[in-house]
């Protein structure tokens, strides 16, 4: 039914700035879904997952750039492109736990972007590529293609959340040694579990070259404005919920845009982020999904005082 | 080997030891972190970058010395250490949520805030604290007049090296003789066993956090008339630790120490003979493998050395 | 051809000896006990015989088969389950999610997982309890989920860590019934207690670790006498 009004909203002629927002939006709902599956699911908590966005963006980008086709085969090539960077992450990357994890994936997002930025001849390094024909002017058919994508992304978590994947998945986050004493056998749906969200965000970041028209080492590889905004939208807006991610994307989206707007405030936007990533930490660490029913009473006391 | 590549080499080593020194000071207020809290501390280097604009403020408005700044910066950071344990990190331990990271996370909010305020206040510019004895050095040749080769000391190098050997005799004294300094080590070792024995432990854990801070502030005093400073610069250095602290082993001060040598020497020698530009790329090289190869650390060699 | 066999087991932490020199069999449908004080390295071997500790040196062969060096998720699919001392249930999901999460492990599809998971929990009591989040449940409950996750991946030998710790008199009947249960459906059982009266009432034979070491081995009465167990456990004797 969501889908339906969202499907719809673009008919009654919003500015392009609004839709702007949207899809940028939409596009966050995408990679927090993605993130979701691998680190709130399953509990490999990732601090790279721009790894994964450059890697779809470059795909995209390159194809362009070097072979001189559309860049929209990305989408599909990144599937390729994207699962094979996922499986050397993976493999170096998986056997550690929790809190090692998070730094060793870190720490790739970051080799990434130092690589891009280097092997000028091969991704342009830091002055990235510009893809000059537009496809489209209007800014409708893209925000189509990424609904479409993040449709795709919702069906594909719940079904495999509803599945004997799902069932491992979260029998690994809860305690991975009796998973793996149970017969589960956690590397390799942990590997799972990271190519899927892996491929994912590749769709979202072949995405955004295409959309954007410009992609470059420092923004697509970004350790702040992309890997630690996806788990910001995650927390946000719910771990381990279906919703929690979209819930999560609008709100930091809209939040970025408003306190950009702000005279004054503008370079800012990373205190209050950071704010608000401890606020949600401590009062409500399942997020705003996940705690609703925290939320709920808060807000039932707040009306009962007054 | 020619005199000039003995030279190059000699002076290679000794730049290695002083900036191991420093550099292991830095590792040991993180190692000692990790192993009493078992805390990943992703603000670590923004602690040091506040203590170093501590010292850039004492010595751009008072004059002030920043070997000196190390008196103010130390104890400063020591109350913002506790206080963000006893505020921030200890509910969040407390809370009950789906994703155990939530305390990485929550060192990562504070490292933006921390950062972001920094560049709100100082602008991103680079600064420094230009002090007179900043190219002041000695040389091998003033005392031995007829030596080959050239070797030099720097001043502020030098100096920072030595406070930072002090400092970490002072800790080592502080944790091995006193009772308080028991006290934590023995919170590190078990902590339930600690609590059972009467160790206040909430109170153990504030004061190691703010000491950690304390001794990462103080490295900051010591790096800032050697190096430049501006808001970002946490980040590498938050890096820095934790390599020096997975490659001498969680909670383990010598081995803090031996990794803090072993990286300084390291990265050295990287900058001698294969550029500046690759050294980030060595240290995350080194951190991952060091996580994949040796998660004991340097500490877990020493250990199976023992009982040999 | 033997069931479970333990050949000459030694593990070594860093220098320190956790087993030394530890040999036994666990014949097919026994009951064996493995006893012995605090920090014996009773939990290390079930660690070694599980996967999760390679034995430094010697085997472990299970049906003659080499299964020293496998990963633990290896060995259950071979048919030996194991549960942990601490009870580490799947927290936030269901009891009977927790249970179907295991039984996928022999099961065609979701709906025949369901199936096993419904047969274990009735078969460990707990089946009224099946939608309830298993982080709220009470010790001796949690205990027995522990074995219902175990029993669901049909398991021929199922490892029992200290199941018996910190029940109450009730609890502790209804399980040792569980686990007389378990013997009668043809399923080998090798359990850790402490629990002195349990393990001597329910278990066919023993074997008595101490410092790593395997002292004793025999029926209970042989082990109840034997000086040499009495000795190790000084002081612990009145446990029971």
């Amino acid at each position: 039914m969501i889908i339906g009004l969202l499907a719809l909203l673009p008919l009654i002629g919003l500015s392009s700035y609004v839709m702007h927002i949207l899809i940028l939006v939409i596009m966050w709902s995408v990679i927090g879904m993605a993130w979701n599956l691998l680190s709130g699911y399953c509990g490999q908590v990732s601090f790279g997952h721009a790894a994964f966005f450059g890697t779809g963006a470059y795909t995209a980008g390159m194809l362009y750039s070097k072979f001189g086709i559309s860049g929209w085969w990305g989408l599909p090539a990144s599937i390729i492109v994207v699962t094979g960077f996922a499986l050397v992450i993976g493999y170096i990357c998986l056997r550690l736990r929790g809190p090692f994890f998070a730094l060793a994936t870190l720490s790739m997002g970051v080799i990434l972007r130092i690589t891009a930025e280097n092997l000028v001849d091969f991704t342009g390094g830091d002055l990235g590529i510009m893809i000059r024909e537009r496809t489209w002017v209007e800014k409708i058919w893209y925000y189509y293609i990424i609904l479409a994508i993040a449709c795709g992304t919702y069906l594909a978590v719940k079904v495999i959340i509803g599945s004997k994947l799902g069932y491992y998945f979260v029998a690994i986050r809860e305690d991975q040694d009796a998973a793996e004493s149970l017969g589960i056998n956690t590397t390799f749906y942990k590997t799972i579990a990271l190519c899927i969200s892996a491929v994912l965000t590749g769709f979202a970041g072949a995405f955004y070259t295409n959309y954007m028209g410009y992609i470059d080492p420092k923004v697509v590889f970004a350790l702040h404005d992309i890997s630690i905004v996806a788990i910001m939208v995650v927390m946000v807006g719910g771990v381990a919920t279906f919703w929690g991610p979209a819930v999560g994307a609008v709100i930091m989206v809209v939040l970025a845009e408003y306190i950009r707007s702000l005279p004054g405030l503008g370079t800012a936007h990373q205190t209050l982020f950071g704010v608000l990533l401890i606020v949600i930490i401590i009062f409500l660490p399942n997020g705003i999904v996940g705690d609703f029913p925290k939320l709920k009473r808060l807000f039932n006391m707040k009306g009962a005082a007054s | 080997m020619s005199a000039i590549q003995l030279q190059v080499l000699l002076q290679t080593i000794i730049q290695g030891f002083l900036l191991g020194g420093l550099y292991a000071l830095l590792g040991i207020g993180m190692t000692l972190i990790m192993g009493v809290m078992k805390i990943i501390n992703l603000a670590h280097g923004e602690l040091m970058m506040v203590a170093m604009y501590i010292a850039f403020v004492l010595f751009s408005a008072f004059h002030i010395d920043p070997y000196l700044s190390v008196l103010v910066a130390a104890p400063a950071l020591f109350l913002l250490g506790a206080a963000i344990q006893k505020f921030l990190i200890d509910p969040v331990l407390k809370v009950d949520s789906i994703l155990p990271e939530n305390q990485v996370i929550l060192t990562v909010g504070i490292g933006m805030v921390l950062a972001n305020v920094a560049t709100m206040i100082f602008k991103s510019d680079y600064r420094q604290t230009p002090v007179d004895y900043a190219t002041t050095a000695w040389y091998l040749t003033d005392l031995w007049k007829t030596s080959p080769i050239e070797l030099s000391l720097s001043l502020p190098w030098t100096v920072s090296f030595v406070f930072a050997v002090l400092i970490t005799a002072g800790l080592w004294f502080f944790l091995t003789k006193t009772d308080m300094g028991k006290s934590i080590r023995a919170t590190s070792q078990d902590r339930d066993a600690a609590l059972l024995m009467g160790v206040n432990v909430d109170r153990m854990r504030m004061i190691t956090f703010g000491l950690g801070s304390a001794l990462v502030g103080a490295a900051g005093c010591l790096f800032i008339p050697i190096y430049y400073i501006y808001p970002d610069i946490g980040g590498q250095f938050t890096l820095i630790a934790f390599v020096i602290t997975i490659l001498g082993g969680l909670g383990s001060t010598v081995g803090a120490i031996i990794g803090g040598l072993i990286l300084g020497l390291f990265e050295s020698l990287t900058a001698t003979y294969l550029g500046m530009g690759w050294a980030p790329v060595g240290r995350f090289v080194i951190f991952v493998g060091a996580l994949i190869f040796l998660p004991g650390g340097v500490a877990s060699l020493l250990k199976a050395k023992k009982f040999k | 051809m033997s069931f479970l066999e333990l050949k000459h087991i030694y593990r070594f932490f860093g220098g320190l000896a956790a087993i030394k020199d530890v040999s036994f069999e666990v014949r097919q449908g026994e009951i064996l006990g493995l006893i012995g004080p605090n920090g014996a390295g009773k939990t290390t071997l079930f660690n070694v015989v599980n996967g999760f500790y390679h034995p430094t040196r010697g085997e472990v062969l299970f049906k003659d088969q080499r299964i020293s060096g496998l990963k633990p998720h290896q060995i259950c699919k071979l048919g030996i389950a194991r549960t942990f001392q601490v009870v580490r249930p799947l927290q936030r999901m269901s009891v009977l999610d927790n249970v179907v999460a295991s039984a996928f492990l022999r099961a065609r599809d979701k709906t025949e997982a369901a199936q096993f998971a419904r047969d274990e929990l009735q078969f460990t009591g707990l089946y009224d309890e099946r939608d309830q989040i298993s982080k709220g449940l009470p010790l001796g409950k949690r205990k027995r989920l522990e074995i219902a996750r175990a029993l669901a991946t049909r398991p021929e030998l199922l490892l029992l860590d200290e199941s018996f710790a910190g029940l109450n008199p009730t609890e502790l009947d209804e399980s040792i019934g569980i686990i007389r249960k378990i013997k009668e459906r043809g399923i080998t059982i090798m359990i850790i207690e402490h629990h002195m009266k349990v393990i001597m009432a329910i278990s066919d034979r023993i074997v008595v670790l101490n410092y790593g070491e395997k002292i004793a081995e025999g029926t209970p009465l042989e082990i109840r006498n034997n000086p040499l167990v009495v000795e190790a456990y000084l002081g612990d004797t009145q446990r029971a």
